[in-house]
């Protein structure tokens, strides 16, 4: 799950970490009060669940509370990377004297959490890992002891001479650390960590991604959640425990497994044609989610065909078609639908769909391509 | 022969009083696999299915069983718990089926495993079957047929499809591995492309993968240094948006890195067999078997 740069900011100061104060404005008013309250100049900054917001205009500075309306007044509503931006942090701007990058994020080949740390801050990272690799340290935790000190010195070292300041970033990476494990984080990172000219570091901006799988165990952090900032069709899949991604194409897919459900999508852009999402029902069979997972593809108008795709290891596919039948009584069909299902209890479910005026098929390389040509205008089955 | 798992293996279940653990124990039992125990705290002495003796902790189940293995069907937030027990009780193969492990549980699994000297396979896995002999985990036994082609595979539902189709082709299995979607597991293609390299049974392999992660590409050099059998790999993921984790916690494009192309094309260099399409793989195998 993603959260805000301002959410993030709030799990790293209770940790500690020093960052300037901030607050929130969601209207340009709002925007010019919070910088008449801090004085001198401040940084309005977009928050919205994308890289690059600088690039694209959505971090400005502004030197009065007039100016702060103004900036704000662009950056609220405006698109970045398609999405948009309903909120906005408007913090104090800070003098740089050097700006650095600090990031933890769990390394599937060390099979920990890495480190990384990089004196060229306040860029992107993985520009500076592909051009500059030598400006990168990187250090593997092993999280049955945590990060010791000397760990955290040698990364304050490589980012600073000057021992005062590299005890201030150890005592940084200790508090990130620590916020990283307590949130059950799969990335966290401090861009830029920047000293000022009397000697402080500080952290300016903060990204953390937070691992889904974690959430039952922090159910507090759930309120970070920013329904605003998915498409509502995925907040809707999720309230019915539905793996659901919604893509650009026409060709509708209901699939069981991930694995399955990836394959199925580029089988559709094999033949020529485009998926419009990606949705896994999971492997339980329950004819509930079939009913679910029909109501939200068939909202989308982009959808001109409806492919299922389900390999009945452990989910029954007797259940799948039970469930295709009392979602299309609900809410008959505007699109064509091409069903395929084969495996556990194959023979009782066509037997269900053929009663209720379904054909089925058994191949899946056969119902993709018939899939793609309906969806394409021809004429159903 | 085959690989992990074959006639001998003797299996613990963790969990085995649970909604999946139950179900799953009796299709492994239906199958012919010996389950000669299960763990449920607070229900030791009672008996599953009257055959099977359930014992508190795996210490007491390997303790009266002797088993080498154990499958894990325990709810997400204990299934690191219940991998570490066994791993210390003296298991030498745990799978863990359980979906939904977070990951930096798995970074304190991991190396506790090892240390221990036990393979772990999974988490967020369906498991292996050695087909005839033994299925340690939730793939359906019915799809499946001996034989001399090695299966291994990131995904649940399309190692079926898999296996379903090569099954139907007359291309029986040697022994089929789900190693999971999740960013840390603890057996990867490479450990089990070693063991199919080994095992005389084996002549083929079929290699599923996916985006994410560069398990893939480490898989095509170790093919292209190492073994002598012919590999057939795909990737699912080709349409897959950056950015966005595809249902599996591992299946996701990070930046440029773990895209579908880029794999692909280690598995072209490596001149392993690419199957564009999931029914291709039956061509591919049968040929590179003929030769």
């Amino acid at each position: 799950m993603n959260i805000h740069e301002y959410q993030a900011k709030e799990l790293l100061r209770a940790e500690g970490v020093p960052i300037p104060p901030g607050r929130v404005a969601t209207t340009p008013d709002e925007a010019a009060e919070i910088a008449r309250e801090y004085g001198g100049t401040v940084v309005v900054k977009a928050q919205v669940h994308a890289g690059g917001r600088g690039k694209a205009g959505g971090v400005k500075l502004a030197k009065s509370p007039e100016e702060a309306r103004a900036v704000a007044s662009r950056i609220l509503g405006m698109q970045i990377k398609g999405l948009t931006v309903h909120q906005a942090l408007v913090t104090p701007a800070a003098d740089i004297a050097s700006e650095a990058y600090v990031g933890i994020i769990v390394d599937r080949a060390a099979k920990r959490p890495v480190f990384m740390v990089s004196p060229a801050g306040g860029i992107d990272i993985e520009e500076v890992a592909a051009t500059t690799p030598e400006k990168i340290l990187k250090l593997p935790v092993d999280t049955r002891y945590g990060l010791q000190p000397y760990q955290a010195m040698q990364l304050g070292f490589f980012l600073y001479g000057d021992v005062k300041k590299v005890r201030a970033v150890a005592r940084i990476m200790q508090q990130l650390y620590a916020s990283f494990m307590r949130n059950g984080c799969s990335l966290a990172e401090i861009n830029p960590l920047v000293t000022t000219p009397n000697g402080d570091v500080l952290a300016l901006d903060a990204k953390m991604v937070l691992d889904d799988n974690e959430l039952e165990r922090h159910p507090e952090l759930e309120a970070l959640r920013d329904p605003t900032a998915e498409a509502p069709s995925e907040v809707q899949a999720r309230n019915a425990s539905l793996t659901f991604i919604k893509l650009d194409g026409n060709v509708g897919c209901v699939v069981n497994g991930a694995g399955l459900a990836m394959a199925t999508m580029d089988l559709v852009k094999y033949y020529g044609g485009a998926p419009a999402n990606f949705l896994d029902i999971g492997g339980s069979s329950n004819p509930e989610k079939v009913v679910n997972a029909l109501r939200i593809i068939t909202a989308d108008p982009n959808v001109k065909a409806i492919l299922f795709n389900i390999f009945g290891g452990i989910t029954r596919t007797d259940d799948v078609a039970n469930g295709i039948v009392s979602a299309t009584e609900q809410n008959p069909l505007q699109v064509p639908i091409v069903i395929r299902l084969t495996g556990t209890n194959e023979e009782i479910a066509v037997k269900i769909l053929e009663q209720h005026g379904f054909s089925a098929m058994t191949d899946m390389d056969t119902a993709v391509k018939r899939a793609v040509e309906l969806a394409r205008g021809g004429k159903a089955a | 022969m085959s690989i992990f798992i074959d006639a001998g293996t003797t299996v613990i279940v963790q969990g085995i009083t649970g909604r999946d653990g139950s179900f799953h124990a009796k299709q492994m039992l239906e199958y012919g696999t010996k389950i000669v125990g299960g763990v449920t705290p607070g229900k030791g002495g009672q008996t599953f299915e009257r055959s099977v003796p359930i014992f508190n902790t795996m210490m007491e189940a390997v303790r009266g069983t002797g088993a080498n293995t154990s499958v894990i069907y325990v709810p997400p937030m204990y299934a690191a718990d219940a991998i570490m027990e066994a791993a210390d009780a003296g298991i030498a193969l745990v799978v863990a089926i359980t979906e939904g492990v977070p990951v930096l549980d798995m970074t304190r699994v991991y190396p506790f495993v090892r240390e221990k000297g036990a393979r772990l396979i999974g988490p967020n896995c369906p498991g292996l079957i050695t087909p005839g002999q033994a299925k340690v985990g939730i793939i359906p036994g019915r799809i499946c047929t001996p034989g001399h082609v090695g299966v291994v595979s990131r995904s649940g539902t399309l190692t079926y499809e898999v296996v379903y189709q090569l099954t139907r082709a007359g291309l029986g299995q040697s022994t089929c591995v789900g190693i999971g979607g999740d960013p840390i597991n603890g057996t990867n293609f490479i450990d089990c492309l070693a063991a199919f390299e080994q095992d005389p049974a084996t002549r083929a392999v079929a290699l599923m993968g996916e985006i994410g992660g560069t398990d893939e590409q480490e898989a095509a050099r170790f093919v292209r240094e190492q073994m002598s059998k012919p590999v057939v790999g795909f990737i699912a993921g080709q349409t897959a948006p950056p950015g966005r984790r595809m249902g599996h916690a591992g299946a996701i494009i990070s930046g440029s890195a773990g895209t579908a192309a880029e794999k692909i094309a280690a598995f072209e260099e490596a001149g392993m067999g690419v199957a564009r399409r999931p029914m291709d793989f039956v061509e591919l195998l049968r040929a590179r078997l003929r030769r």
